[in-house]
């Protein structure tokens, strides 16, 4: 079951390769919301690949965090002041 | 046994999902695109591996952690992304020459930003 960790990293690399190489800066606020989603699957394969259970706290954690990272970074690009 | 066996499948179907929407956010030539191609298999292969998990894991404790997550991960993704994609419309960001339709400009919300 491990080879599903290599594959979540490739694909991590290759959000990653989107963040540094994105025209716009909506490009890169796109990546960092889908290198959050990706990040979740890596914990929970994580957990079933070394038999922790506190990896899924991790996943649920992230999950959450990543919705407001994404909310907020959504007010940025719309010209917004963060506090409306 | 014959649920570690489904939860695999689910688990292999999830991570292609993943690689597959990942490429597209490589492939494809604008924010749009990418956001559509990139958040549509990337929740979808998340949500899969985690309903594997709760297969693998049963019903205890992990298992229904990874059940809720799931629904998180259903709820709060598709939100995020329509969010990014509504900022990203009204900060100006340009569609690709090859772009057909623009509807969201059509609307009157979208009319007022194109006065501005």
């Amino acid at each position: 079951m491990t080879w599903m960790l290599y594959i979540l990293l490739l694909s991590a690399f290759l959000c990653l390769y989107r963040i540094a190489m994105g025209p716009t800066p909506p490009d890169r606020a796109v990546s960092i919301d889908i290198l959050g989603t990706l990040m979740v699957g890596f914990c929970v394969i994580a957990a079933l690949v070394w038999n922790r259970d506190f990896y899924l706290n991790i996943a649920i954690s992230w999950a959450l965090l990543s919705y407001v990272g994404s909310i907020a970074l959504a007010k940025f690009l719309e010209n917004r002041s963060f506090d409306e | 046994m014959v649920w570690h066996v489904i939860g695999y499948i689910l688990l292999v179907i999830g991570v292609f999902f993943d690689l597959l929407g990942c490429v597209g956010l490589v492939r494809l030539p604008d924010v749009y695109n990418r956001l559509q191609a990139a958040t549509k298999c990337v929740t979808l292969g998340t949500a899969f591996l985690l309903i594997g998990a709760f297969f693998i894991f049963g019903f205890n404790a992990a298992g229904m952690k990874a059940l809720l997550c799931a629904a998180f991960v259903l709820i709060s993704s598709p939100t995020g992304a329509h969010a990014l994609a509504r900022g990203s419309h009204r900060g100006g960001v340009p569609l690709w020459e090859g772009s057909v339709v623009d509807v969201y400009a059509e609307d009157a919300e979208g009319e007022k930003i194109k006065e501005e």
